[in-house]
């Protein structure tokens, strides 16, 4: 599916005209082309001795879109990341940049950069030649590549740094040379290999929005690595959830969350919520289960065993007389945190609007 | 607390005293720095220092040439004569300086690309192997090692005995500068591969593949990465063979020829003849070489590798 989460809002279009003028790829062979996706892995299939990284993982990225690889460490995203990069060699399938097949090509020749975990910048190198150091590879003239540089750093917010070693910045800082060091090239996709992970949440979650916008902005397709569900969520066109070296599903944040179509999607992404009755096995989301008193109206008694004040929320895990447990979670709108707390061992009835459960397959068949 | 109080009034007195001992060193933590550095401190400072201090001293004294006896005037007579022209000892250090320049070149070029492949390609038995085969000859004496060498670079020895083999003529290598230069190289060599490999592999492979995912090849990589990363250990390196090369005098002794004359070899020369102001004065000359190399070596960050 393509998206066009920029060009839905009139005023972005001039905007992204200008970036293209200013920071689209020069060379024609990496413009990306209309129909044919940014990114496409087929079969692809890693393994390291008897461990199978990935498995057979077949993939579609389209231009300009912001996709995101989501699942626990150890699932197989950072390899699937690493394959498209080039620095893992697939032991079967096909990885195509732009229609290209590029499965046995360098990654120096590929048409992508890299924002790693790590940052892995360059520690005897200043943060412009760091920045610079792509286009000082390409052989760019040095006043052409030091005004590029600036205006990338000037981009990540960044200006004034550019002779300052890694080792004097911050760790937010420093993500951001990083991230500068990669766009300065103008890859038609970036590739981000969880680079928020070190940051702390309040900065993290500045940097998602500020990383959304640049996206929108530079209008290349970002390939982001994350195990951040809610981050995953946020920030992305399209998402894939891996688990176990495989892909579970791929959509649209919205669709993944609300339609699961797995046990493994549906506790990964938001709370496992699924029940058994009658043979079929369903999955709610918390906020969309209504808590009433067990006197009052119909839908399926229990016991709250657990209340958990989080702030904005609290959450609830109701033990079901019909068996199995629920978790619920209320806005605190009238709640305080002692009233929420004295409700443990209440009797409760729980109701949901048959339309807000999804039958999903039961594990392992 | 009511704990460890009650234990400190009624356990046996041992246990008292030593909760009392780790109890001040908890509340005065100087005083386990001093217990821990005081007495290899001090007799560094004794032994060692001072050992230095008084060479030093000394060679501002003279000798009297009919009694033999050390007199004790200072004069800057030593000096003069090492820098004096027409005498010997400027030629000394020369050679000296030359060869143990020439060593460390020559071990930097050889100790690289097996610290390499031991640091970022070998695999784990590969590289535990090479690591006990560069070691290995630390094991046995030095004196062994370079008694081997004059055996191998002998007239009858197996080098000409190889050449011949492959038809070609005799060397004669044995007792010149040029089998100084080969022992020595053998000799420190693992002093050089240790540190390159510390360095090379403290190198994050996410640094190489950054530079590859920037459009680096391998030599650019090379260049631009790798070996600015590696050059603090390489200088490390070369302290070691630098300056082992610079204070020895058995190797010229056994393996040099009459012209291979080290600035030790002369130091102890005129400790023979009971001269030791001139001794110290000549011996302070490598002092002050090493001196100046190791203020160089740490601002190409040498000290970092160690």
């Amino acid at each position: 599916m393509r998206s066009g989460c920029g060009l839905k809002r009139p005023h972005r279009v001039a905007i992204i005209e200008h970036r293209m003028a200013t920071l689209a790829p020069a060379a024609s062979e990496t413009e990306p082309v209309a129909g044919v996706p940014a990114v496409r892995l087929s079969g692809v299939r890693r393994t390291y001795g008897e461990v199978v990284a990935v498995a057979n993982v077949d993939l579609e990225i389209a231009a300009g879109e912001f996709f995101t690889l989501l699942g626990p460490s150890g699932s197989g995203k950072t390899t699937t990341l690493r394959v498209i990069a080039g620095f893992e060699r697939p032991d079967a399938g096909h990885v195509e940049l732009q229609g290209v097949d590029v499965t046995h090509v360098a990654p120096a020749q590929r048409a992508v950069n890299t924002v790693f975990q790590d940052y892995a910048l360059f520690p005897h190198m200043t943060v412009a030649e760091n920045v610079e150091y792509g286009l000082r590879v390409k052989g760019m003239p040095k006043s052409e590549r030091r005004s590029r540089a600036e205006e990338v750093l000037d981009r990540v917010r960044l200006p004034g740094l550019g002779d300052r070693k890694p080792v004097q910045l911050s760790g937010g800082q420093r993500q951001r040379v990083a991230l500068a060091r990669a766009i300065v090239n103008r890859p038609p996709v970036l590739l981000l290999d969880e680079p928020l992970g070190a940051l702390d949440l309040k900065l993290r979650q500045e940097m998602q929005i500020f990383l959304k916008e640049l996206q929108r902005e530079l209008a290349i397709t970002f390939v982001y690595v994350t195990h951040d569900q809610e981050e995953a969520l946020t920030m992305s066109d399209r998402l894939a959830v891996f688990n176990a070296g495989g892909i579970e599903q791929t959509g649209t944040p919205a669709d993944v969350y609300e339609h699961p179509q797995s046990e493994f999607v549906a506790g990964f992404v938001g709370v496992s919520n699924v029940l058994e009755r009658g043979g079929r096995r369903v999955t709610i989301r918390p906020e969309k289960i209504r808590m009433t008193d067990e006197s009052g109206g119909d839908g399926e008694a229990g016991t709250i065993r657990e209340v958990v004040y989080v702030g904005m929320v609290t959450r609830y895990v109701v033990d079901l007389d019909g068996g199995g447990e629920l978790v619920v979670v209320r806005q605190n709108l009238e709640t305080s945190s002692q009233e929420a707390l004295a409700e443990q061992g209440k009797r409760v009835r729980l109701s949901w609007r048959p339309e807000h459960t999804y039958e999903i397959e039961k594990e392992g068949t | 607390m009511a704990v460890d109080a009650g234990a400190f009034a009624t356990g046996p007195s041992l246990r008292r005293a030593r909760l009392r001992l780790s109890g001040l060193f908890w509340r005065r933590p100087w005083l386990k720095a001093a217990g821990l550095l005081g007495p290899p401190l001090g007799a560094f400072l004794i032994v060692y220092v001072g050992a230095l201090a008084i060479l030093f001293i000394s060679s501002f004294w003279t000798v009297n040439s009919f009694t033999s006896a050390i007199e004790h005037t200072w004069t800057l007579a030593n000096y003069r004569l090492i820098f004096a022209g027409g005498q010997p000892y400027l030629h000394i250090a020369a050679l000296t300086l030359e060869i143990a320049a020439a060593v460390t070149v020559t071990d930097a070029i050889l100790a690289f690309p097996l610290a390499f492949f031991m640091a970022r390609l070998a695999g784990k038995r590969t590289r535990a192997l090479l690591f006990v085969m560069v070691l290995l000859p630390l094991w046995s004496s030095y004196l062994v090692r370079v008694y081997a060498w004059q055996a191998i670079l002998s007239h009858n020895g197996a080098l000409n005995w190889a050449l011949n083999g492959l038809g070609l003529p005799d060397q004669n290598v044995a007792y010149t500068n040029t089998a100084m230069w080969i022992v020595f190289s053998y000799l420190w060599l693992p002093f050089m591969v240790l540190p390159i490999y510390a360095a090379l592999e403290r190198i994050p492979d996410s640094y190489l593949e950054a530079s590859a995912d920037l459009g680096a090849r391998g030599v650019r990589t090379f260049r631009a990465v790798i070996l600015p990363l590696a050059l603090p250990g390489v200088v490390a390196g070369s302290i070691f063979t630098f300056c082992l090369t610079l204070g020895d005098y058995i190797t010229p002794l056994l393996v040099g020829g009459p012209s291979s004359q080290f600035i030790g070899n002369t130091v102890y020369r005129y400790i023979g003849e009971a001269n030791v102001p001139f001794a110290a004065a000549f011996a302070t000359i490598p002092l002050a070489i090493v001196g100046v190399y190791l203020l160089l070596a740490r601002r190409l960050g040498a000290f970092e590798a160690l």
